[in-house]
């Protein structure tokens, strides 16, 4: 099988990793990075736990082959906070919010929720349902999600 | 058992409380919301070895030979388990406490009950090469009469299907959990109105975004570190001391971080095999299901049936209520007998009825297992009560709210299932419910109370 050293920034930082053909994107976050709050929910890009930004743009890393993401950027949820004690505004809003129950799909959440606000400032409440569309929830419920992903547009954009 | 009784906190004042309708932080939320939160797959191990399950693609079928030798010669290949690895190959979760019989084999030996049940665990070095393992098992199967519908299952010509020989879990030695409170012929013969209702419910998948699974390290002095999601850590460490024949002192289960359970994960599944994998390797042995298997096959919450004879009088009073209730819990018990008991003593629900016959079973089929989920017993057993609950106002022209309210259960009441109902509240969480969304019930309606 086709073995091959991609070279790809992965929250800031270059990183080089020997890949197969069929190795996911997926797989190189959490095996080989250790970047485990990518999570691994279905594999098969149905529930969006495992949602990363390639070069700014949402996609599920269990669907992506590691290749692709050679040369380019990815931002994963380790990414999203400038330090543990400085969160995104939209990681504060889920807290205040309450928007995780059992944290598996949050990871996920928030990457969606960034790649919108990132290009629509100003989401309408039907913009957020929309944007985390691909994203599963089994516990917590989606309105607390869209309340917080909401308040957090209003601080970024203030 | 320990009831709390009704005690005055006279130093509480409604000030005093903050709890309800104020957002309460949840602890270690912020790990959710930065990814730092570990579950149990993210814990990384040197040397781990992965294990996938041979599965049976019949229903019902006798085991006429299995051979490996395709699976051994596959490169990645370690190590396959089968019936004759399991030092104890038949269990119950409730065997903790004293219930059974025992029912459940950990890896099928003879024969398979259910579409998906294991015949062989399959560790390799990658997840490929175990699957690649896996598909190449080749095993002969003679395919058996299967039961799938919980009437059909206790019929005298069904095919048998558990070890114990019966297709019902037995209370007491009787076929089913039996409820007789007051005379419920009599109760009939006194109604006004008989409504008679059967009501059906689906089995559910709990589907955790977090699928079921264990990561076993065998540790240097010879004990096991069993990384696990399950939700009820000290039982399942107890029923793997059994199932490997372990002394507990050396298993060492990590756990308490479940990306949801719902009750899907009470039951132990992975973490025995993960333990004899390490036990019998040496290495760190990985058991997680995929997507598709904690979908068809990890346990469900049963589907029901229940057939309801109500005797009602005019004014709306219920005096009789015959039930006939069955659980499907599938090819093992596991914990639907358990729900079966609880929904034997919630047959009149929240209401005092004078006289209650009820005959509730736990019906083996050939579905994949049931087991606990959300309020199992009770859940299905509302649904049924409260349909049958809007069918009877329907059917005597009684206003549904005053129906419940006349027929709800107060402080002192004796229960069918003869336990003394205490701290009752479904009178004043009506007329709160009725005020909340601006319903204006009668004023003999307000006036009720739980308790004297």
């Amino acid at each position: 099988m086709t073995v091959k050293t991609i070279a790809v920034t992965v929250n800031n930082v270059e990183r080089h990793v020997t890949v197969k053909a069929d190795t996911t994107l997926l797989d190189v976050m959490r095996d080989e990075l250790g970047l485990t709050g990518v999570r691994a929910g279905c594999r098969r890009g149905g529930c969006g736990s495992c949602s990363v930004m390639i070069d700014g743009a949402l996609s599920f890393s269990c669907l992506t082959p590691a290749m692709r993401a050679d040369g380019r950027t990815v931002e994963t949820i380790e990414g999203v906070a400038a330090s543990p004690s400085d969160l995104h505004p939209i990681q504060r809003a889920f807290i205040k919010h309450g928007s995780s129950q059992c944290g598996f799909c949050s990871s996920g959440m928030v990457m969606s929720a960034k790649a919108l606000l990132d290009r629509t400032p100003k989401p309408t409440r039907d913009d957020v349902v929309e944007a985390i569309s691909g994203n599963t929830c089994r516990c917590t419920g989606y309105a607390s999600i869209v309340d917080a992903i909401l308040e957090a547009a209003d601080e970024l954009s203030a | 058992m320990y009831r709390k009784k009704h005690v005055e906190f006279p130093e509480n004042t409604p000030q005093s409380f903050h709890a309800v309708g104020e957002p309460v932080t949840r602890v270690g939320i912020e790990g959710n919301v930065t990814g730092g939160l570990k579950l149990t797959e993210d814990y990384a191990f040197n040397g781990l070895t992965h294990l996938t399950m041979v599965r049976s693609p019949h229903h019902h079928a006798k085991i006429v030979s299995m051979d490996l030798s395709g699976a051994e010669a596959t490169p990645g290949f370690i190590r396959a388990l089968t019936a004759k690895d399991v030092p104890n190959n038949i269990i119950t979760p409730m065997q903790l406490i004293g219930i059974g019989p025992k029912d459940e084999r950990i890896i099928a030996q003879d024969v398979v009950r259910y579409k998906g049940e294991g015949l062989a665990a399959i560790i390799a070095e990658t997840p490929e090469a175990a699957a690649e393992a896996a598909s190449k098992v080749k095993v002969e199967y003679e395919e058996l009469p299967a039961v799938f519908d919980v009437e059909e299952a206790l019929k005298d010509d069904a095919p048998i299907i558990t070890l114990h020989g019966k297709n019902y879990f037995p209370y007491e030695d009787h076929h089913c959990r039996r409820i007789r409170f007051g005379d419920v012929e009599q109760g009939f013969a006194e109604a006004d109105v008989i409504v008679e209702q059967r009501y059906d419910t689906g089995p559910v998948e709990h589907v955790p975004m977090e699928v079921t699974g264990t990561i076993c390290e065998p540790t240097a002095d010879g004990r096991f570190n069993v990384y696990t999601n399950t939700q009820g850590l000290f039982f399942i460490l107890a029923l793997s001391s059994y199932v490997c024949d372990i002394p507990p002192h050396k298993l060492r289960f990590l756990g308490g971080v479940t990306g949801g359970g719902f009750g899907g994960k009470v039951d132990g599944v992975t973490e025995y095999l993960a333990i004899l994998g390490a036990h019998l390797t040496g290495r760190p042995v990985k058991y997680f299901y995929s997507r598709q298997e904690e979908m068809q096959i990890s346990s469900t919450r049963a589907g029901w049936r229940f057939y309801i004879k109500d005797g009602v009088k005019n004014d709306g009073r219920i005096v009789a209520r015959k039930l006939v209730g069955y659980a499907n819990c599938g090819a093992y018990n596991r914990l639907v007998n358990y729900g079966v008991t609880k929904g034997a003593a919630h047959v009149p629900g929240p209401y005092t009825i004078p006289n209650v016959y009820a005959d509730m079973h736990c019906v083996y089929t050939n579905r994949q297992p049931a087991s606990a989920m959300r309020g199992f017993g009770v859940t299905m057993m509302d649904f049924a009560i409260e349909s049958q609950m809007d069918i009877i106002a329907e059917k005597i022209g009684v206003d549904p709210w005053r129906l419940r309210l006349i027929n709800a259960y107060k402080d002192g009441d004796m229960k069918a299932h003869r336990k003394e109902a205490e701290g009752t509240a479904l009178i004043e969480v009506i007329q709160e419910t009725a005020a909340a969304i601006g319903y204006d019930l009668p004023e003999d309606l307000k006036a009720l109370k739980s308790y004297a």
